[in-house]
């Protein structure tokens, strides 16, 4: 890497009671980079972006996010700062109309061009314009996923997090929410997506690392990864 | 037939105070999956606050609506300073604990509070000064006072201003936000203790201008007056479904209705066997009635318990 990471994370490790939940991982992410976070379930890959997001103590690790040490910044200041989560599961406020997630996803705005922006949102995402005074907790899962996505990008993030995109999705709404992640990237915001299809995500990203039972097993460049026999055996099922 | 209109009157005074306390019990409810038994406290402490004010006021010859005035906003910076601290010291500090923790320490808040109370007012009951004439108006044979006129008012501006906040403004959205989901608040960069606060703050501010109300209506405040008033918009709050706002207006104003109804029937009912003292029966025959047939209250959507 020639460039000064946007993100760097160094031996982070978290329990939970007693268990090991990270064991000390490093990892970087570099302005405009798509890099792919894969692992089986139970791995660790969660409890990373939980970490990096705030919303989960580490116990030991340093991480650093544009040259400033995250350590003791509280999750709700993560977000001004350019950090934006979409959490396993999405997150949404099911009883909040889809226009209302999309405001609280720029709470920590006071520009004026938050109203351009939420148009922008509904241009990526004609579904949700077509529902927004409708409540978020009537709409279906890929329309969820939609709402989640369009509500993080409303921050304006500099690195977009994504816990399992594709989770509980039909075949068709999966690979339009892959093409929007490669829009996005190719819009210049970092993304660090976390992924069981690790093809999938292998295919989007640039970089890759394989997390395994807290301990990150092996990084590159996501087409190496997806050749290497290791990946291919652990799970592409090859 | 003109018992009937007259006791409708009382009711629908007395529910308004009730919807406007209930308010509070179910806003903290909804954020917090908490039962703040102190909320019935500060009702009295706003009570307190307002008369001496309005005895300090009345003394120092201000003129009676700016001294009534005085007294309320006097009431209601207290009783928000009052509701944030209580959550401060008293809930923050257990916000990760077993759910039994906090509710027990509500309990405790509420009895210090008292105690407090009486220590600086006193244990008499005191007379609440009104500075004005309390005209009455004849209705159909039923009677309603200036002050019952104002109070039904003033709670129904309350009520939709409450709305306003928590419908249409950025806090309240958080508001609404950090009840349903308070992890993803804190990832849309909302401040969930700061929302938290609010809410306290928010809730108390009715409760202080309930304080005044019920105050007023009745002429008499006392340190132990929160309690029962406590206890029955608590009801009311359940009778609603607790944590759903409309349902503690739709609670305190049919909650004050039965009662007053039943106030009004139960000596005919029973045969001159009960009389209108049993009036606080009937808050709690709703409440088991409600708990044991439709635990989550009228409008009330979930059964389940919030961690
Ligand atoms: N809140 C929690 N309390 C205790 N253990 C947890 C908690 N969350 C996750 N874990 C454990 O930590 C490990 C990693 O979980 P997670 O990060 O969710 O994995 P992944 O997202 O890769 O499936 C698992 O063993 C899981 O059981
Ligand atoms: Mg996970």
């Amino acid at each position: 890497m020639t460039q000064i990471p946007l993100l760097e994370v160094e031996h982070l490790k978290v329990n939970y009671g007693g268990i090991h939940a990270l064991k000390g991982i490093d990892l970087h992410i570099a302005p405009g980079e798509l890099v792919a976070l894969i692992g089986s379930n139970g791995a660790g890959k969660s409890t990373t972006l939980k970490a990096l997001a705030g919303l989960q103590h580490c116990s030991a690790g340093k991480l650093h996010y544009e040259g400033h040490s995250l350590h003791h910044m509280p999750a709700h200041q993560r977000v001004s700062a350019g950090l934006a989560l979409v959490p396993e599961g999405r997150g949404i406020f099911a009883r909040l109309t889809v226009a209302e997630n999309l405001h609280m996803g720029a709470y920590t705005r006071n520009d004026d061009e938050i109203e351009a922006d939420l148009e922008r949102m509904y241009t990526l995402f004609p579904r949700l314009a077509e529902r927004c005074a409708q409540l978020a907790g009537t709409l279906s899962g890929g329309e969820q996923q939609m709402v989640a996505m369009a509500r993080a990008l409303m921050s304006r993030p500099k690195l977009l997090m994504l816990d399992e995109p594709s989770m509980g999705l039909a075949p068709m709404m999966v690979a339009k929410i892959f093409e929007t992640i490669r829009d996005i990237s190719a819009q210049g915001v970092s993304i660090l997506l976390v992924e069981q299809n690790a093809k999938l995500a292998l295919e989007a990203a640039q970089r890759g690392y394989v997390l395994e039972s807290g301990a990150i097993t092996l990084s590159g460049a996501a087409g190496e990864l997806l050749g290497s026999d290791a990946v291919q055996r652990a799970y592409l099922g090859a | 037939m003109d018992i009937f209109l007259q006791q409708l009157i009382n009711g629908l005074v007395q529910g308004s105070v009730y919807a406007l306390v209930a308010l509070g019990y179910t806003m903290v409810y909804g954020i917090l999956g908490l039962i703040n038994f102190a909320h019935g406290e500060v009702v009295m402490v706003g009570a307190m606050v307002a008369l001496t004010a309005l005895q300090a006021l009345l003394a120092a010859a201000f003129a009676p609506v700016l001294a009534v005035l005085f007294s309320l906003m006097l009431a209601v910076a207290a009783c928000m300073a009052l509701g944030y601290g209580i959550e401060r010291i008293a809930y923050r500090p257990l916000r990760n604990a077993p759910r039994l923790a906090p509710l027990i320490t509500a309990i405790g808040v509420s009895i210090v509070l008292q105690n407090l109370a009486m220590m600086i007012w006193g244990r008499e009951y005191h007379a609440f000064p009104l500075p004005f004439n309390n005209g009455l108006h004849e209705m159909g044979g039923a009677i309603i006072t200036d002050v019952q006129i104002v109070i039904v008012l003033v709670a129904l501006v309350m009520m939709a201003g409450l709305m306003g906040v928590v419908h249409r403004t950025r806090m309240g959205r958080a508001m609404r936000a950090v009840a349903e989901n308070p992890s993803a608040a804190a990832l849309m960069g909302v401040d969930i203790n700061r929302v938290i606060s609010a809410t306290f703050m928010l809730g108390s501010a009715l409760a202080a201008v309930a304080g005044l109300m019920v105050s007023a209506n009745y002429g008499i405040v006392h340190y132990y007056m929160g309690f029962m008033l406590g206890l029955k918009a608590f009801t009311a709050a359940v009778l609603g479904g607790i944590g759903n706002l409309r349902g503690a207006m739709l609670g305190g104003v049919l909650l004050g209705l039965i009662e007053s109804l039943g106030a009004g029937y139960i000596g005919d009912l029973s045969g001159g066997f009960l009389g209108s003292h049993y009036q606080d029966v009937f808050a709690f025959f709703v409440l088991i009635a409600v708990l044991v047939l439709r635990p989550s209250g009228l409008l009330g959507e979930r059964v389940a318990e919030r961690a």
